[in-house]
């Protein structure tokens, strides 16, 4: 290919299609196609980078960059005295995305708050059944019981009544399921019985207007000229869909597109020398580590489970892994920067000595087998699984214990840990917002245990009563310290190896501006720019 | 297909009343092709690997030298003659790795080949030998399974079963059976109405006898044939599925395995892909090379086809 | 000829029975279900998991399953994805035309480029060509594609910057998809350059999965014309002087086709084999790469109706093969 020629050429193109304003198109090389863009019905990032951040608003969010929450389409808000109850006010003059196929008649208002948390909880509400499998995030984050109702006090004027105080709760309100959509939408969608357009054809208010989505090629956004924060600087948002991470960033090089996900960090230390590039990275709010269920014979005994941390070679592990500097060897179930970090625990000093003296101590033989389940597929938290496998593998052997690697699919992987047919199992977490009940809870308490989402199936009726009530108490200091406390807790108990919290890495090139990686790995392109 | 194969036939079975030995004939016609001896000379050299790797290899396989990783091999700058071949990204030797790995890639395609070759001479007997009912519904379901992209089959079938070197044996084996159903069942059509076979049937043989003894030896050649070019498939699927993420289990080093989890390092240590990629190349090959010596050797009437 | 037809088209009815029981066992064989798999690490517990199931329909026993998939079969209707909750039809269509275009391709450069080298190689028996010809095709043969695909992108698109590293057409074209065929949509834009972009990056992927189809055809058109050219009539023909080219050409290689017409049916199996390690490193928005990953989301509807359609495909393709054969060669024709 003729790179001038083609310069030249979209030079044309460009010039012609913004009439002489300097914008360009923005390119973003991600990492999956999106599932679709009706986001309640899904899960996953990519889906809530390709809906949630560009379609759509929530009442709250939070400042880019940052885990501080901002207002969004509620201007202001109070909360009662029990924190039971939440008044939202909303923000005025919002206007909804205007298509080819839909025309706002009306500006946002509590209606759409309504429509979007009703259709959720109300059994009754014409929408709630038209997903074939429900809403899975408002189901798996308890909002069916949290929530006792969801009322218009008048046009612009939305109240939230909790079953219980909840302190989380207004940062749950800016996670991606808890988007507003149009009411008036959804009512012509359901008259014209074309229900399943909510999820190809998304409306919003948010910073970009779906305009096309080719499955594992692009989808192509155009900016919100009505935005309430202002009109993206970006001439159209393209996302170019590149499961491959080498991939990536050889179109990154070729200038194929402007940013690039996700880079592995293997490579970032050539993106730093490449003159043309430039990497934004942060401290993300993402934990790796090796589960050990503590049902398992051996395992249940913590000074084997001490053992092998003393084993295990952290550093070296975390430096081979994301390559020095990448990512910063884990102590606690959570980062530095969550509330209630507990800067007092430390991992054991690698001792094979010291650990095989505990193995024997607690009868373990030499040539105990355990077996380790991790998945196929490398990803943000673990670029490696099977080489992070192996080189625990070395280690362990090192003081006489056998480690059986089981590779599998990730799913598989899960619901097979989820039975606690594993003895380790090495996965990871990734904060949906920022609060450390959202690493505690789902990951440590009894009732995942029982579940099964906590993997170590540990359950320390201690660690539990003090993240409950850190649940419940509104005061931030107070709540540090009971964090701190079950933190204790954790590391005397040892149910994981926390191994890393790997920093996030986001690859581009030197004319972009504007772009904020943030610590919930969500990404928003509203400010960005390319030169 | 436009030789009058009698007349082929009548052939050997003169040459072999003229030779004392079927052997030498056979070694004389395989020795005519060069590419298959130099094939032949190579999968000498492998099988010796696979079968005195823990003596030959220079290092144990999955010992990391955590303090030489990625170690060029010894012709470039940085290489050093203790990793020959150069270490990979959490510094296990190389050619030890490989070494290693001819014996899992050998015992992979031959473990398949033996799983997919009996049921699939038997239920191509079976076929051959039972034109009326059995026959068409065997032919059927492998016209079925031969509908379905092989490698999405195999996929399948080590989703259904677990990945693992056993596993993704027996995948090989089930995605390769129809080859061999059909081969067979084409070769033992032919073969049911030559005068030998009723000879036979009047002679009272019974049926295992007619299917095994007088008719299978018979259709044996095209069947080493197949059996040969399977053999490298076989190799091909497993580093595919190993490509995949499906293969076998660390730290065993199966070839496709270490390409996939070496690529990506592929820009900064070219040689922890290439090598392995180059080692699976030149082995099926030679694998092909000798099956083209033997179908040429074996069987005149198989010559000119693909 | 038409009760030949009759019959092979009466043979197709069971098989395609057989591959919707295969599918079907196929994909629920497979451990877990489509909503754990959903829900990855997120809490699911077992009320919400059983709603889940009732109404996608799979808490039915199977036997009631099957009979509602062959039923909305028969009605035209292959369903939704459970993931992506479009319908199947649609997302088939949207993507299979992505795996034709580079089928096409990846056969056109084995069929143009493998016929001629296997001409030459015939009729320069035994010269250094010839063994050129016959040794590389068997390295091409034995090529592991997912490497050879590796190989090519490091040293075209990376080290030499020649053609485009993945995907089907630069992003910044802004093309309408009307037909799902790139090379047609960019003819039929008014984006300019688009369609060289285009045809640049089809390049390497069509290379990449042509590769084991040259070396099969490069062979079978070589040994077949070897077979012809030893025929009577080519050499009566040669006798009456006609001059070489007309021999080869159009005595000869007409002839030397019919096999290699087959083994060109024989290859479309091969190639969407080869489609999905090819998508998968080249990132072409496939169908392979479509089935791979609904395998790994136990995404039913996607698996048994995509490997459907493509089994169809496959047995389309093999049936017309058949035909044409059989109007070939009248011998085949009353064989069974």
């Amino acid at each position: 290919m003729n790179p001038l020629a083609l310069r030249a050429a979209l030079a044309a193109i460009i010039l012609s299609a913004s009439s002489g304003l300097w914008a360009k198109p923005l390119v973003v090389c991600t990492e999956a196609s999106p599932e679709g863009f009706d986001i309640v019905q899904f899960t996953t990032a990519v889906t809530a980078d390709a809906a949630a951040e560009t379609v759509f608003d929530r009442l709250v969010d939070f400042k880019p960059g940052t885990t501080e929450l901002q207002p969004a389409l509620a201007e202001r808000w109070e909360i009662s005295a029990d924190g039971l109850t939440y008044t939202f006010h909303l923000r005025q003059g919002v206007k909804f995305h205007r298509t080819d196929y839909f025309t706002p008649t009306r500006d946002f208002n509590a209606d759409d708050v309504l429509w979007s948390f009703q259709r959720q909880l109300d059994p009754n509400h014409p929408w709630h059944d038209k997903t074939s499998v429900g809403y899975p995030y408002f189901e798996s984050m308890s909002f069916k019981n949290l929530l006792t109702s969801v009322e218009k006090r008048d046009a612009h004027t939305v109240v939230f009544t909790l079953s219980r105080p909840q302190a989380p709760f207004l940062r749950d309100l800016a996670m991606a399921f808890t988007s507003i959509y149009s009411a008036e939408y959804g009512d012509q969608l359901l008259k014209s019985g074309k229900t399943a357009e909510l999820n190809s054809k998304p409306i919003g208010t948010g910073p970009f207007i779906f305009q096309r989505y080719s499955k594992d090629a692009q989808v192509r956004y155009k900016p919100n000229p009505d935005y309430f924060r202002g009109k993206p600087p970006a001439d159209a948002l393209i996302f170019a869909i590149t499961p491959d991470n080498n991939v990536r960033l050889q179109k990154l090089r070729a200038d194929e597109c402007q940013i690039a996900l996700y880079p592995k960090p293997d490579d970032i230390p050539s993106i730093k020398r490449d003159p043309a590039l430039k990497v934004a990275e942060m401290e993300a709010l993402v934990i790796g580590y090796v589960a050990l269920n503590t049902e398992h014979p051996y395992l249940s005994d913590v000074r084997v489970r001490k053992a092998i941390s003393m084993a295990f070679d952290h550093q070296a592990h975390v430096d081979q892994l994301f390559g020095k500097g990448n990512a910063l060897v884990a102590v606690n179930p959570y980062p530095p920067s969550v509330l209630g970090y507990n800067s007092d625990n430390r991992n054991p000093p690698r001792d094979i000595d010291k650990a095989r003296a505990l193995l024997e101590e607690a009868d373990v033989p030499e040539g105990a087998v355990l077996t380790l389940f991790t998945r196929n597929g490398g990803g943000a938290i673990n670029p490696n699984p099977r080489l992070s496998a192996e080189m625990l593998q070395a280690d362990l052997a090192r003081i006489g214990i056998r480690l059986d690697i089981r590779i599998m699919e990730w799913a598989e992987m899960l619901r097979r840990a989820k039975k606690g047919e594993a003895d380790m199992v090495a996965t990871g977490w990734a904060s949906d917002n920022g609060d450390p009940d959202n690493f505690l809870t789902p990951l440590l308490s009894c009732e995942a245990a029982k579940n099964g989402e906590n993997y170590a199936r540990w359950c320390s009726s201690k660690f539990d009563e003090l993240i409950t009530r850190a649940r419940e108490v509104s005061d931030n200091d107070e709540r540090a310290t009971l964090y701190k406390q079950a933190l204790a807790v954790y590391d005397d108990d040892q149910p994981w190896i926390s191994v890393a919290h790997p920093k996030l890495f986001t690859a581009m090139r030197q004319s972009v501006e504007g772009y904020h990686v943030n610590p919930l790995t969500n990404n928003n392109f509203a400010t960005t720019r390319v030169k | 297909m436009t030789s009058p194969t009698p007349v082929t036939q009548a052939d050997v079975v003169d040459q072999s009343l003229l030779y004392p030995s079927p052997y030498k004939e056979f070694w004389q016609a395989f020795s005519r092709n060069k590419g298959a001896v130099a094939g032949l000379a190579f999968m000498c050299l492998i099988v010796f690997c696979a079968l005195f790797a823990p003596w030959i290899a220079p290092h144990d396989p999955s010992e990391q030298y955590r303090e030489f990783l990625l170690t060029p091999p010894v012709w470039l700058e940085g290489g050093n003659w203790q990793f020959i071949l150069g270490t990979d990204e959490v510094g296990r030797d190389l050619l030890s790795r490989l070494i290693q790995g001819a014996r899992l890639s050998l015992l992979i395609g031959l473990s398949s080949v033996v799983m997919s070759l009996i049921p699939g001479i038997l239920l191509g007997l079976l076929a051959g030998f039972f034109p009326r009912l059995l026959g068409p519904s065997i032919t059927r379901l492998m016209d079925i399974m031969l509908a379905l992209p092989s490698l999405l089959l195999a996929v399948a079938i080590v989703a259904i079963l677990g990945p693992g070197l056993i596993n993704t044996v027996i995948a090989i084996a089930i995605v390769s059976l129809p080859s061999y159903v059909r081969l067979t069942r084409a070769a033992v059509m032919g073969e049911l109405n030559r005068d030998y076979v009723t000879a036979a049937r009047l002679a009272g043989a019974s049926l295992p006898r007619l299917m095994f003894i007088t008719v299978l030896p018979n259709c044996m050649a095209p069947l080493i044939v197949q059996a040969t070019l399977s053999f490298s498939s076989a190799i091909l699927d497993a580093a595919a599925l190993g490509f995949l993420g499906l293969g076998v289990q660390p730290p065993t080093p199966e070839w496709g395995t270490m390409l996939a989890s070496a690529r990506d390092y592929i820009e900064r240590a070219w040689w922890v892909v290439s090598l392995p990629g180059l080692t699976i190349l030149l082995s099926v090959l030679a694998i092909n090379l000798m099956g083209d010596g033997l179908r040429d050797a074996l069987d005149p009437k198989l010559k000119n086809a693909a | 000829m038409l009760s030949f037809i009759a019959r092979r088209l009466g043979l197709l009815i069971p098989t395609f029975f057989g591959i919707t029981l295969l599918t079907f066992a196929l994909i629920r064989l497979i451990p877990g279900d489509p909503v754990e798999v959903m829900m990855g690490e997120r809490r699911l517990d077992p009320e919400m998991h059983a709603q889940a199931m009732e109404r996608l329909g799979l808490n039915k026993p199977l036997p009631a399953q099957y009979l509602d998939y062959v039923g909305k079969l028969a009605q035209g209707d292959l369903g939704e994805s459970l993931r992506t909750r479009e319908s199947v039809w649609s997302e088939f269509l949207t993507l299979f035309p992505a795996t034709v275009e580079l089928g096409l391709a990846a056969l056109l450069f084995a069929g143009v480029l493998g016929l001629l080298a296997g001409v030459i190689a015939a009729l320069k028996r035994g010269s250094l060509f010839d063994h050129g010809v016959m040794g590389i095709s068997l390295a091409g043969y034995s090529m592991p594609i997912f490497w050879w695909g590796l190989i090519l992108i490091m040293f075209f698109s990376v080290s030499l910057g020649w053609t485009p590293v993945s995907g089907r057409i630069d992003l910044l074209y802004d093309i309408e998809p009307k037909t799902g065929f790139m090379l047609i949509d960019t003819l039929l834009s008014d984006e300019e350059g688009s369609f060289k972009d285009a045809v640049m990056h089809l390049i390497l992927p069509a290379i990449v999965l042509g590769t084991i189809p040259l070396a099969v055809i490069a062979r079978m058109t070589r040994s077949s014309m070897l077979e012809v050219l030893r025929e009577d009539y080519i050499r009566t023909a040669r006798a009456k002087g006609l001059s070489p080219v007309r021999v080869v050409f159009i005595h000869g290689l007409r002839n030397a086709l019919i096999p290699v017409l087959t083994v060109f049916g024989l290859q479309v199996g091969t190639l969407l084999a080869g489609a999905v390690l090819t998508e998968t490193i080249f990132s072409w928005p496939g169908i392979g790469k479509w089935l791979i990953e609904a395998i790994g989301a136990r995404d039913y509807p996607v698996v048994q109706n995509g490997i459907l359609l493509i089994a169809c495909l496959v047995i389309l393709v093999n049936f017309v093969v058949d035909i044409l054969y059989g109007l070939a060669n009248p011998r085949i024709r009353h064989q069974r």
